[in-house]
């Protein structure tokens, strides 16, 4: 019997929904609801971000959005390939990765990160001071104690222990390594000289922790421990991080608006041809925090199939301007606002169909 | 009483018909039947040529490119497209290898107390739990090991080691302990394949004739005795081929090693080193590898890991042979 009742009231569902859609949009008649619109795939470090994203462009315009949050190079090998309608990384494409694309590919920043320096150092009660190179020594294992002179001179008053450094690294390839070893390679020659900046490097030292919570938990259990991680992460999880000294010479303690901060001061100086695979880490700026990033997505300039393409350039621009307003509320940094307008006129530039 | 009548009326129903085409049907089913399960029993081999042709060609890039040295170096660094092995090669061995040293002697101590000694009420909730160890996600082994084992690695076991038993001298626990380490990666392994050499252990002992411990109890053996001398060497060969199976399982086993061992590509003789397995490298690096070098790198590590787990799968065999062999003699 309950059965029986369900059908006609299903049906009627299934009519009342189409029906709306045929009402609201009629470029995209094909649109079924249940159906999936756009497919994606890449970076894990903006995909709460993302998912809250696509959830509310759903409902806003029955538009529906998968996302398979598997890594950035999984984003980027599905976009390169062509599976997907657009890819997500936390580390921009290299040349010869985009020679191997389809076509041209773009890069849209959506949002910013940032990398924190936790640790574990017993006793210690204000925030750690630190700068970059001192930060770079630490992880070639230059400077193995607690109590290095060049640690408590950064740090007048603090107890630092003699105790032994732990450094923790990422043990699977990530964006947040990625992102922190372009900053020890942009802040130290040594460093530059030797493991270099990548998703994944030869660390001199340390052990290493898979994602974000393996690093944290071995440095929140391991006195004298060091380690690197996402700002999101960090706040959500109440852990300790250092104030890191910027290009001005200034401490910064990482936030939202220090991290939107540096993205602004390198915003400003923009080429007007930029292609947006730029570095912020190291920024300029007297408030800018130095281990930021964007995260980009990536879509192809020639988008071969129209409805689909369309429905990626609405989407782009609900991104930039509606979704940009719920990103601080998740610890991810907005765009500054001058280079939202600068990055709607590149969304203009995608081409879409052959205009049959 | 449904099985009967269904008989009858099957038998009944057949008899009418000729001899001739009933047997021929018969023999066609036969055919079909012997081609079915022949296919099926191809199916399995051929997959597993499938699988090492296709790991193999992905693999051949960085195995021509690095050569002999793939094994034999240490150092991976993608960036500068170097892929040595021979840590998590070394990694995988010895962590599997201290598994065995610590699960095998607890794995059967306890199904022979549970076959032969244990009374029976006690027999089925003990080994039932025993089971369950086997039930537990590996994710939650990781986690465990985490919380639990590596803070008691890092301080009661570590300086207990060291200070009380005086064998921080040896090489084979120096150097500092962090817990993260091979040592927490064996302890972890153990565990997770003790439920299997026990369960096997276990039935194969079970499946020992009674006449065998009767005869040596009648040739007045004491309980030890009919243990050691008549029951174990008559399941030898199902106790090794058990030990084998929880071998195989801390070769390939991937998420709770790689939470524990401190992911570091470097040989070291301390036990309380952190190490590398091949199954952790593959993991850990796999959904961020752009670049195909790297890819085929990763792939190549994948072949060894297969080949690693052949060879010993292949020694097992030689050895449960060469144990079946014995007691016959």
């Amino acid at each position: 019997m309950k059965r029986l009742t369900l059908v006609p009231l299903l049906l009627i569902a299934i009519a009342c929904g189409g029906d709306k859609q045929k009402a609201g949009s009629p470029a995209n008649a094909s649109t079924r609801s249940g159906s999936v619109d756009l497919t994606g795939a890449g970076a894990t470090f903006p995909y709460p971000l993302y998912s809250k994203w696509f959830a509310d462009y759903a409902n806003a315009t029955g538009i529906r959005i998968n996302y398979q949050s598997i890594g950035s190079g999984g984003g980027i090998r599905q976009i390169s390939e062509g599976t997907v309608d657009f890819g997500a990384t936390d580390g921009p494409m290299r040349d010869d990765e985009l020679a191997k694309a389809k076509g041209p590919i773009l890069h849209i920043p959506t949002v910013l990160g940032a990398d924190v320096v936790t640790y574990n150092v017993p006793g210690l009660t204000k925030p750690l001071n630190i700068t970059g190179d001192v930060i770079a020594d630490i992880f070639e294992g230059k400077i193995k104690k607690w109590n290095d002179p060049r640690i408590v001179a950064l740090n007048p008053g603090a107890k630092l222990p003699s105790q032994d450094i732990l450094v923790v690294h990422r043990s699977d390839g990530s964006g947040t390594t990625y992102v922190f070893t372009d900053y020890l390679t942009a802040v130290s020659p040594s460093w530059k000289a030797g493991p270099g900046k990548g998703k994944e490097v030869s660390w001199p030292v340390g052990l290493g922790g898979k994602g974000n919570e393996g690093v944290s938990g071995q440095v929140k259990q391991t006195p004298g421990a060091i380690g690197y991680i996402e700002l999101a992460y960090a706040k959500q999880n109440n852990l300790p991080f250092a104030a890191i000294k910027n290009a001005s010479g200034k401490f910064v303690l990482p936030s939202v608006d220090a991290v939107t901060a540096a993205a602004a001061a390198t915003a400003a100086n923009l080429p007007p041809n930029t292609d947006y695979r730029i570095s912020i880490v190291n920024a300029p700026g007297e408030n800018a925090y130095p281990i930021s990033s964007f995260t980009w997505l990536l879509v192809y300039q020639q988008q071969a199939d129209s409805v689909k393409g369309r429905k990626l350039v609405d989407f782009l621009r609900w991104a930039l301007t509606n979704g940009e307003k719920q990103a601080s509320a998740l610890d991810y940094a907005p765009l500054p606002e001058s280079m939202v307008a600068r990055l709607k006129q590149r969304i203009d530039s995608i081409k879409v169909g052959s205009s049959s | 009483m449904t099985e009967a009548t269904a008989k009858e009326v099957g038998s009944r129903s057949t008899k009418p018909a000729a001899e001739i085409p009933r047997l021929d049907l018969r023999a066609l089913g036969d055919r079909a039947y012997q081609i079915a399960i022949t296919a099926f029993a191809a199916a399995i081999p051929l997959l597993l040529i499938l699988i090492a042709v296709s790991i193999l060609a992905a693999a051949w890039p960085a195995l021509t490119r690095s050569g002999l040295s793939f094994l034999t170096q240490s150092r991976w660094d993608v960036a500068s497209g170097e892929f040595g092995a021979a840590p998590a090669i070394f990694g995988t061995v010895v962590s599997s290898a201290i598994a065995l040293v610590i699960a095998t002697p607890l794995a059967l101590g306890a199904s022979i107390f549970l076959s032969e000694i244990a009374p029976s009420w006690l027999r089925q909730p003990v080994a039932f739990l025993v089971d369950l160890l086997a039930a537990v996600p590996s994710v939650v082994y990781g986690l465990w090991g985490i919380f639990v084992l590596i803070p008691i690695l890092r301080d009661p076991v570590g300086p207990f080691i060291r200070d009380t038993l005086h064998l921080g001298g040896i090489p084979l626990f120096a150097g500092p302990n962090y817990g993260y380490s091979m040592l927490a990666a064996g302890v972890i392994l153990a565990i997770m394949i003790l439920p299997y050499i026990a369960a096997v252990t276990r039935e194969v002992l079970r499946a020992v004739p009674r006449s065998q411990r009767e005869a040596a109890l009648a040739l007045g053996a004491t309980r030890w005795e009919t243990i050691r001398d008549a029951v174990i060497p008559y399941a030898k060969s199902g106790i090794v081929g058990g030990i084998i199976l929880g071998l195989g399982r801390a070769l390939g086993e991937t998420m709770a090693v790689t939470m524990v061992i401190g992911n570091r590509p470097e040989i070291s003789a301390s036990l309380f080193a952190p190490g590398y397995t091949m199954a952790s490298l593959i993991a850990n690096e796999f959904s961020e590898a752009t670049n195909d070098l790297h890819l085929s790198a990763l792939m190549a590590v994948g072949a060894v890991l297969f080949l690693v787990t052949l060879i010993v799968n292949a020694i097992a065999r030689w050895l449960v042979w060469q144990v079946a062999r014995g007691p016959s003699r």
